[in-house]
């Protein structure tokens, strides 16, 4: 009988986010016990209580960095993996507390907290790839559970995980969604943002908002100004770039244009 | 009566952070003399100012943004958001509309009660790290879960368009409302459901509960029609019942030194109060359906659950009462002819509350004459049960001193994964120390 093959070990950690990205592992209902089954979960803390020590062949980190001990803790994180992922436009971009980078974080703290002196936390809220080298980037707010899959079965494969980094707009038009922009004037960022989520947004009869970051080469000008064209002011392009994925470079330099 | 441990010196127990619960955080508990001299459970998530930041913001974003506070229940910050907008905006949704936002909600109960319920915490209970050690030993057990879990999802993704984070929702409404058949044709899962509900409910209520009970103040929501989960006023076992708008007469949070998370607390009585399955069922009970009462009392439960860790059984109920309740406003939707209420911007002040699964989550916004946020208040189930929490640990750790330290570890745990406190809504880190001097 041949020796049983070592599983790869995997590990699953958190910094500032909702917790939504590692659920959708926890959501591959069908697959989950299958996926498991052909892992050794060494760190884990929203599924289980068990814990072994690193090194990990792969770490899936959710969240954003915005505190001092985040910062070290990912460094440590990284020395312990061999395969680093972010996953979710936390991990990636800042995510949505990353909005706090577009003003003075103390008046944050003294807004929401009665003894601001008891808070710590970084002036900025900023995706990993800040602090050290990621392997992969796995974009969303939340991801895709079905990236996620293909991610996990390319990474423990060695293969590359085919993930497009083309538009939401062709992700519409391969799948027959009318385009809600022209016939509904709707204001939509699918042009500018990355392919992935299953159009979710169009499908519903609302307009994309970015919740997977710029696409790669992404023409934010020539958008806003189509923007304008349907009745949006500055302040409401500004704010339609300053969501999930605000502090990404293309749509924090296009709202910063808008202000 | 249990007698502490008599140690010679101090002796730390430590461990780095709490599994299985939605984010992190951390309990300290220093013993002398067989009494607890100080007990702090710890919430050290770092914030994520959500309340500042939607300063300025449409009221048409807020729904969407406050959604990302939490991923296992989006709908609670979604809807309650959008009720307190509409409520700022003189807008009410009816009939079929209002339908589908208490279908989708059922959706979030079935799938965050049975992420809870079977793999966070029936762990606990058979002595195992988790769900993939009770799916070694018992697969149909784990799969039966899994898929009552995705029912749940689907609902979601069906009216929401996805199951975390939905896109469909909106103030006054929805984007798009679902076809007909798309709806009938969760049929039959949800017919499963209601069988697997209560053969799920049957096997949890074999476990072994540790003996324990508080007489607890239960704060929940009650509707006169329904057993409430979109509205209703706020009620207590203890005899409060206002309307949403008196919420911040009789509540409030505070910030204390050692957490992150705000401090819920009651202005008249004991400040610590409970939300969540126990205080709903315990307020609610009446309105439950005939299987759901039944299926309880088989499972050993009477009217009033004092017992922290059968919330897992109650969670169970719920879960059934949901699928039930899905199903009947299933096969009695008729598309509506407009996917949503007209809402036009003005000036105003809203309040929204809805049953989150671990407890009442309360929204207050007040908008400027574009329909701008000019002040958010967002009071979640967690910070109000972060009393009842330290208080239910000072409890556990007092009746088991003689415990091992890593039996007691353990057992304070399983206390704490009774609430699974949505710490994301707050926190991270949770490490666990008791010191006995």
């Amino acid at each position: 009988m041949a020796p049983a093959r070592k599983k790869p070990r995997l590990a699953v950690w958190k910094f500032s986010s909702c917790d939504g990205c590692q659920l959708s592992l926890l959501d591959c209902e069908d697959e989950l016990l299958a996926v498991l089954g052909e892992v050794e979960i060494g760190y884990f803390l929203e599924a289980t209580r068990a814990r072994i020590a690193g090194p990990y062949d792969v770490s899936l980190v959710e969240g954003s960095v915005t505190t001092p001990e985040e910062v070290e803790r990912i460094v440590h994180i990284r020395k312990q993996s061999r395969v680093l992922i972010t996953i979710g436009a936390c991990a990636t971009a800042g995510g949505i507390q990353a909005l706090r980078n577009f003003k003075d974080v103390t008046s944050f703290i003294h807004a929401v907290y009665a003894h601001p002196e008891y808070i710590e936390t970084l002036s900025h809220a900023s995706p990993i790839q800040d602090f050290v080298p990621v392997d992969f980037e796995l974009r969303g707010c939340p991801i895709s559970k079905e990236q996620l899959l293909e991610l996990l079965n390319a990474t423990l494969n060695g293969r590359k995980p085919n993930v497009p980094t083309y538009s939401q707009c062709i992700e519409c038009k391969r799948q027959g969604t009318v385009c809600v922009m022209v016939s509904q004037g709707q204001p939509c960022l699918g042009p500018v943002t990355q392919a992935g989520c299953g159009n979710v947004c169009p499908s519903c009869e609302r307009g994309c908002f970015g919740c997977f970051g710029p696409k790669e080469t992404p023409n934010t000008a020539s958008l806003s100004k189509q923007l304008a064209a349907h009745g949006m002011g500055k302040r409401q392009i500004k704010h339609f770039y300053r969501g999930f994925t605000a502090n990404a470079e293309a749509f924090r330099r296009e709202s910063e244009a808008h202000e | 009566m249990n007698k502490p441990k008599a140690p010679a010196k101090t002796r730390t127990l430590k461990v780095d952070a709490l599994a299985r619960v939605e984010g992190e955080g951390a309990l300290y508990v220093r013993v002398k003399g067989g009494e607890i001299q100080d007990i702090k459970f710890r919430i050290f998530e770092p914030p994520r100012f959500f309340e500042a930041f939607l300063r300025g913001r449409m009221y048409s974003d807020v729904p969407d943004i406050t959604a990302r506070i939490c991923g296992i229940c989006p709908m609670a910050y979604i809807m309650g958001a959008s009720q307190a907008m509409e409520d700022a905006l003189g807008v009410t949704v009816t009939g079929p509309l209002r339908d589908l936002r208490r279908i989708s909600y059922c959706g979030e109960w079935i799938e965050s009660h049975v992420l809870h319920a079977a793999m966070l915490h029936a762990p606990d209970f058979l002595g195992l790290d988790d769900a993939i050690q009770i799916a070694a030993k018992n697969p149909a057990l784990v799969e039966k879960a899994l898929r009552l879990k995705k029912l749940g999802n689907s609902l979601l993704e069906v009216i929401g368009g996805r199951s975390i984070h939905p896109v469909n929702l909106k103030v006054g409404g929805f984007w798009g409302t679902p076809r007909k058949e798309k709806l009938r044709a969760l049929i039959p899962e949800l017919e499963w459901g209601i069988q697997a509900s209560i053969e799920l409910t049957q096997a949890f209520a074999g476990f072994d509960f540790p003996d324990f009970e508080y007489d607890y103040t239960c704060v929940s929501l009650r509707h006169p029609d329904e057993y409430a989960i979109c509205e209703g006023r706020i009620v207590s076992n203890r005899g409060l019942d206002i309307p949403l708008t008196q919420f911040f007469d009789h509540f409030d949070e505070e910030h204390v030194r050692h957490s992150n998370a705000l401090h819920g607390f009651a202005k008249e009585g004991p400040a610590n109060y409970l939300v969540g399955p126990n205080a709903r069922y315990n307020n609610n009970y009446s309105q439950l359906s005939a299987l759901a009462k039944r299926t309880a009392k088989e499972a050993g439960l009477g009217k009033v659950c004092n017992n922290p860790y059968q919330s897992l059984l109650i969670r169970m109920i719920e879960t059934l009462y949901a699928c039930e309740e899905a199903l009947r406003l299933v096969k009695a939707y008729e598309e509506p002819d407009a996917s949503c209420v007209q809402v036009t911007a003005k000036k105003g002040v809203g309040y929204g509350c809805t049953e989150a699964p671990r407890g009442i989550c309360f929204h207050h916004y007040r908008l400027d004459r574009e329909g701008r946020v000019e002040l958010a208040r967002i009071v979640p189930p967690t910070a109000q049960n972060q009393k009842q929490i330290e208080e239910d640990l000072r409890h556990v750790v007092a009746h088991n001193l003689d415990m091992p330290d890593d039996k007691l570890t353990l057992r304070c745990e399983q206390t704490i994964r009774n609430y699974d406190p949505c710490i994301s809504c707050a926190t991270h880190f949770l490490k666990l120390t008791v010191e006995r001097e």
